[in-house]
């Protein structure tokens, strides 16, 4: 018993040290990678203090980390001092406690450890192993951290803020169903919702569900940059508009709890789409699939886990200089009329080929994973393009001379079309 | 505004096709434009004080000022005021005596430029008569103190010591067959 709190509480340090470590020098890659971006250098100057080392502006993310903890924490004196306190505490505990059931590998050889010690098995690279409902765990966990973001909203007694804190709110919780149904999917074809067996099941078959199920890629990757308030769904901060949202009242140590959090959350993201689409450990030819394993593979699986996770939290700092913010309308239409749906044609087929895709396959005579592939990437496109002929001819409210009018117009309606038109007028 | 009025030129956006409306092309062309700004662009950013702009015309910079020397390495300056009653900001301060040379009335015993609160205009050196104030390439130019911000006739003399070479009075550029 104390061997396993032990080798818990380890873990635990360790994944705290390492994802502190990560949010604050991602910040400094996200920095740098911004200033590429747009023609600049970012933040190359903080080294060694008092020297001239300056070592590619490593020394940037210690430097605001100080900044921001040594800061006065200044409370203003409108604000209700009691969820004031509580929300970055809320959100940056919850982004952390997602952890909990994330793997950030796969399995280390056992046997090592001093026989008093306790731990003969191999040990798992998860804090909380073998919790066999890991998904819905993070799903709760995410939909608590919706809390400090409303909490800190209202707590802040101002209008911008208050703004953030409802913008966010709508759009946190409208994009947990497609977040949902996106992993519902997988769930299906895995038929586990504990995430190391949905490795293990993508190891052993060697096929990513990202081959199998793109259409489940396309509305869990949208809803959990939506869920991770990355750019384009950064509403709640929009600093051009609110000043930076919900957090705009805050400063020193609890700001920097907020955008701590905040990139956990992406961190969180990040990890979830590796693993439930992109086979999380494995990689063809390299990493094996046995749970028994030797040093260099266990190293070798944590080394292509990170860099399969920093591969797509790239992907997510470059989209912020890609695209351009949602309105607050599009946002909507696309998590209630595009996302969702396609989330439902998604659970809808992954059913289906569970009920009948083997018999099909078997009829057809075609192997059963090339068959599923082929289904799944056809729904995928299918979907989009349904999607796209159902949309709009306009949805802006740009003066025309000739208004376009909408689709689903009623007969005789002559109204042009309004800003209210989203993505699909209703 | 009236949606036909003449003056009025409208511009039609194009009607998306079912690709366009499906996201995917402004997905695509939003992800390459940031790429090929990551891998392939210049970084335009100068790394300050290793890197220094370029002035590209020092004879039309407006920088730091200088008081200019003749021939014989007397103060050019006449102390005929012009340039302290152009100045619209008056940070020219000016005190006239009589010269001790045969060649002009008088000559400036002090001259003090408040380079805190010049704005860098050129209007002195429009004014001057005899070529003697002017304004240099000299761009980054810091103090300690107010007191050490006001430049004296000393400093401003030594500052046409710095840069006479590589910036030229007029008089000599055209002696030179160069544009004043």
């Amino acid at each position: 018993m104390l061997a396993i709190a032990a080798e818990a509480l380890v873990k635990i340090v360790l994944v705290l040290a390492g994802l502190m470590t990560a949010a604050a020098y991602l910040v400094l890659v996200e920095r740098r990678v911004a200033g590429w971006i747009q023609d600049r250098l970012g933040p190359n100057r903080a080294g060694i203090p008092l020297t001239r080392w300056r070592l590619w502006g490593l020394g940037q993310p210690i430097a605001d980390g100080g900044k921001l903890l040594l800061k006065g924490g200044f409370t203003p004196a409108h604000v209700d001092k009691l969820l004031y306190f509580l929300a970055p505490a809320v959100t940056f505990a919850t982004a952390l406690a997602v952890f909990a059931v994330v793997p950030f590998g796969s399995v280390l050889p056992g046997g090592w450890l001093p026989e008093s010690w306790g731990v003969r098995e191999p040990i798992r690279l998860v804090i909380a192993p073998g919790i066999n409902v890991g998904i819905l765990y993070v799903f709760a966990m995410g939909s608590i951290a919706v809390y400090g973001v409303v909490l800190g909203g209202w707590a802040s007694n101002n209008k911008y803020s208050f703004f953030g804190g409802l913008r966010s709110s709508a759009q946190l919780i409208s994009y947990e169903l497609p977040l949902g149904l996106g992993i519902l999917g997988i769930v299906l074809g895995c038929g586990s919702l504990n995430l190391d067996t949905i490795i293990l099941q993508q190891a052993e078959s060697g096929v990513w569900n990202v081959l199998l199920q793109p259409l489940g890629l396309l509305v869990f990757g949208v809803a959990a940059c939506a869920e991770a308030t990355r750019v384009p769904f950064d509403l709640p901060e929009a600093e051009q508009e609110l000043v930076g949202g919900y957090h705009t009242e805050y400063s020193g140590a609890k700001l920097m709890m907020f955008l701590v959090g905040e990139y956990l959350h992406m961190i969180t993201a990040s990890f979830l789409i590796v693993i439930l689409f992109f086979g999380g450990w494995h990689f063809w030819g390299l990493t094996g699939a046995g749970e028994i394993v030797t040093w260099p593979v266990a190293v070798l699986r944590v080394a292509v886990l990170l860099a399969k996770v920093f591969a797509v939290i790239f992907f997510f700092m470059v989209a912020r200089w890609s695209w351009l913010r949602f309105r607050y309308d599009q946002l909507m239409s696309l998590a209630w009329l595009v996302m969702l749906p396609l989330g439902m044609v998604n659970v809808v087929y992954m059913a289906g080929w569970e009920a009948f895709g083997g018999r099909l396959a078997a009829r057809l005579g075609i192997p059963e994973g090339w068959a599923m592939a082929a289904c799944g990437w056809a729904v995928c496109v299918l979907a989009l393009l349904a999607t796209a002929a159902l949309v709009p001819a306009s949805n802006d409210n740009t003066p025309r001379r000739v208004p376009i009018e909408p689709s689903f117009s009623k007969e005789g309606d002559e109204s042009p079309p309004t800003a209210s038109a989203g993505l699909v007028s209703r | 505004m009236k949606p036909d009025d003449r003056n009025i030129r409208w511009v039609e956006m194009p009607r998306l096709g079912w690709l366009g409306k499906s996201y995917v092309p402004l997905f695509l062309d939003g992800l390459t434009t940031a790429l090929r700004h990551l891998f392939l662009h210049k970084k335009i950013t100068l790394q300050s004080p290793e890197g220094r702009h370029e002035v590209l015309d020092p004879p039309r910079y407006r920088g730091v000022h200088r008081l200019n020397r003749d021939a014989q390495g007397r103060v050019k300056c006449v102390a005929c005021f012009l340039c302290a009653t152009a100045c619209p900001a008056h940070c020219i301060d000016i005190v006239a005596a009589e010269s001790p040379w045969p060649d002009r009335q008088k000559y400036p015993q002090l001259f003090n430029i408040d380079e805190l609160r010049c704005i860098f205009c050129g209007m002195c050196e429009q004014a001057c008569p005899v070529e003697a104030v002017e304004l240099t390439s000299f761009y980054d130019l810091s103090g300690r103190s107010r007191e050490e911000m006001i430049f004296d006739k000393q400093k401003l003399l030594s500052v046409y010591d710095q840069t006479k070479d590589s910036e030229p009075m007029p008089s000599q550029r055209l002696a030179a067959g160069g544009q004043p």
